[in-house]
C-alpha cells in the first residue's frame, strides 16, 4: 500500500496536479508517526510512511492548507474522510484546492496496548498474518493482532469514503457497529455511579488542550478556552468544576458536527475515554431529532442548527425514571 | 440523602425579555407568592443563554438553575426557542450523563400572562431542589461562601 501510494503521490507531483502532499512520516520511534507536509518526490521517497500506526486524522491541517497557493494531495481514510466533508460543509476547507485520495483505513495499532502487555524496548512491529512480531531490544515478541487494536478502530462506524477523487484499494460499506454499548452502560447506571466514574476520569485531565486541538471539529480561530476574560483559560484546573466545564463545553462546541472519528480518546495523554461524552450527544441526537451522521454529506443542515416544531421538550431528560 | 429542613436554595431563573420576565412581573403585580431563593436573569432570548452560563451560575453557588422562555411558537424572533430546546435538551441530558442530579435543572415555557404559571413552576422548582440538597457536584470550592 505504502509504495502504491508513493507512486501515485510522485506522478500527480511530477505532472503538475499537486505542489504538496499531505501523508505521514516517522517520528523518533517506528510507532509515533505523524502527520507531515512533503513538497518534493525527494522528502517523499525519504520519510513517507503508511503502516499500523499511521492513525492521526490529517483533516484538520488542511483547513490551513487548502487556503495556500496550489493543490495539496491529502490521503485520506474513511473515518478522515467525514471529518474532512464536515469541514467542507463548513466552509473550513476551499474543497477545490485539495485532491483526495481515498485509502484503505484500520484497524490501527495502538502502541499503549503493546506496552502494557509488558514489551518493552520496541524496535519495529510487523504485521504477520494477523500476529505482530515485534522486535524488541531483548528479543523478539508475538502477540495477537486483534489484541493491540487501537478503541478508535475496535469501534469503527464506517469502512466507507464519502468523498474522494480516487480510490487506492477498495471502498468498504457503513458498519453496524456497536459504538454506543458502552454510552447505555453508563446510562443505566445511579446518577452516584455516574458521578464517580467520570469524577475518576476527569480528575485525570491534565489540561494539555490536546483533545481540543486535534479536533477535526474543533476550528475556531478564537477559541473559549483561550479567552483570558472567560475564567477557564487556566492551563491546570484548580477545583473539579474547572474538569467538569471543560470536558462538558468542549464536547457541547462539537455537539452535531462530530464525525465520531475518536481522534480526542486517542491523544489524550491520560487516556480519559473523552469520545464516550461525544458519543452521548451523537446517540442523543439521533435518538431524538433522527438518525445524523455529521460529515456524511455536505447538504443536510445540522441537528443544532435545525428544530421542527415538534421537537420533544428538556422535561424527558427529567422523566428518564427514577435516579 | 438527609434533607435539611433549613436549607434554602439559591435558584437562577433565565428569563426570557419577552415572555417570561413579563410573566414574572405579572405574578408581582398580582401579589401571587414565589420564593424570594429565585434569582432571575433578564436574557433577550432563551436562546441567549449559552450552556456556559448555566455551568458558571453552577460554579458561583446555584442549587439549581431554570430557563424559562415564550411558548414554541411564540418566540419574539420567530425561532430563538426552538433552538434553545435542542440544546437544553441535549445539556441537561449531558450533565445527567456526568452524574450530576438532573432535577437541578428545567426548562418551562411561560408567557406575559401566565403570571400565575410563573409562580407555580417556581414554587415546585424551589422544592424539588430542597429536597436535592446543597449543590455538591458542580461546585466550585473557591466560590464558595463562608
Amino acid at each position: 500500500m505504502q509504495e502504491a501510494m508513493i507512486k501515485r503521490a510522485k506522478e500527480l507531483l511530477a505532472d503538475g496536479t499537486v505542489n504538496r502532499v499531505i501523508g505521514w512520516k516517522r517520528g523518533e520511534f517506528v510507532y509515533d508517526s505523524t502527520p507531515a507536509v512533503f513538497g518534493t518526490a525527494d522528502e517523499i521517497d525519504a520519510e513517507f510512511v503508511f503502516d499500523d500506526f499511521t492513525q492521526a486524522n490529517v483533516s484538520k491541517y488542511l483547513v490551513k492548507e487548502s487556503k495556500k497557493d496550489g493543490k495539496i494531495l491529502a490521503f485520506l481514510k474513511p473515518c478522515d474522510t467525514y471529518s474532512f466533508n464536515q469541514l467542507v460543509k463548513e466552509h473550513r476547507i476551499i474543497r477545490e484546492n485539495v485532491y483526495v485520495i481515498g485509502i484503505p483505513g484500520g484497524p490501527k495499532l495502538d502502541i499503549e496496548k503493546i506496552k502494557a502487555k509488558g514489551i518493552t524496548g520496541i524496535l519495529n512491529v510487523k504485521n504477520v498474518n494477523y500476529t505482530l512480531e515485534i522486535e524488541t531490544l531483548y528479543g523478539t515478541e508475538k502477540l495477537p493482532f486483534y489484541e493491540a487494536i487501537s478503541g478508535k478502530c475496535a469501534d469503527c462506524k464506517s469502512k466507507k469514503h464519502v468523498v474522494y477523487d480516487e480510490l487506492i484499494g477498495e471502498d468498504g460499506d457503513v458498519l453496524d457497529s456497536n459504538r454506543f454499548d458502552m454510552v447505555e452502560k453508563l446510562e443505566n447506571m445511579t446518577a452516584q455511579e455516574r458521578y464517580d466514574f467520570w469524577r475518576g476520569e476527569l480528575s485525570k485531565c491534565i489540561r494539555c488542550n490536546a483533545c481540543r486541538n486535534v479536533c477535526p471539529a474543533c476550528t475556531c480561530e478564537n477559541c473559549v478556552f483561550d479567552n483570558p476574560k472567560s475564567g477557564i483559560e487556566n492551563k491546570a484546573a484548580a477545583d473539579s468544576f474547572e474538569e467538569n466545564m471543560f470536558h462538558i463545553i468542549r464536547a457541547f462546541h462539537v455537539a452535531g458536527r462530530c464525525t465520531d472519528c475518536g481522534e480526542c480518546s486517542r491523544v489524550c495523554p491520560q487516556h480519559i475515554p473523552l469520545h464516550l461524552l461525544n458519543r452521548k450527544f451523537i446517540k442523543d441526537i439521533n435518538s431524538l431529532y433522527g438518525e445524523y451522521q455529521a460529515g456524511a454529506d455536505t447538504t443536510s443542515k445540522s441537528p443544532l442548527t435545525d428544530y421542527r416544531a415538534d421537537d420533544c421538550e428538556p422535561s424527558i431528560v427529567h422523566e428518564r425514571g427514577v435516579e | 440523602m438527609q434533607v435539611n429542613e433549613n436549607f434554602e436554595p439559591v435558584i437562577v431563573a433565565f428569563c426570557c425579555n419577552w415572555c417570561s420576565y413579563a410573566g414574572a412581573d405579572l405574578s408581582g403585580t398580582n401579589r401571587l407568592n414565589y420564593p424570594a431563593n429565585v434569582k432571575i436573569i433578564r436574557v433577550p432570548c432563551s436562546c441567549r443563554v449559552n450552556p456556559i452560563f448555566i455551568l458558571r451560575a453552577f460554579q458561583r453557588g446555584a442549587d439549581g438553575v431554570i430557563i424559562c422562555g415564550c411558548h414554541p411558537g411564540d418566540c419574539h424572533y420567530t425561532s430563538g426557542n426552538y433552538f434553545t430546546r435542542r440544546r437544553i435538551t441535549l445539556l441537561y441530558s449531558m450533565l445527567d450523563f456526568l452524574g450530576i442530579e438532573r432535577n437541578r435543572t428545567r426548562l418551562e415555557w411561560v408567557s406575559a400572562a401566565e403570571g400565575a404559571k410563573f409562580a407555580d413552576t417556581m414554587n415546585k422548582f424551589v422544592e424539588d431542589v430542597k429536597k436535592l440538597g446543597k449543590n455538591r457536584r458542580l461546585e466550585d470550592l473557591r466560590c464558595r461562601k463562608q
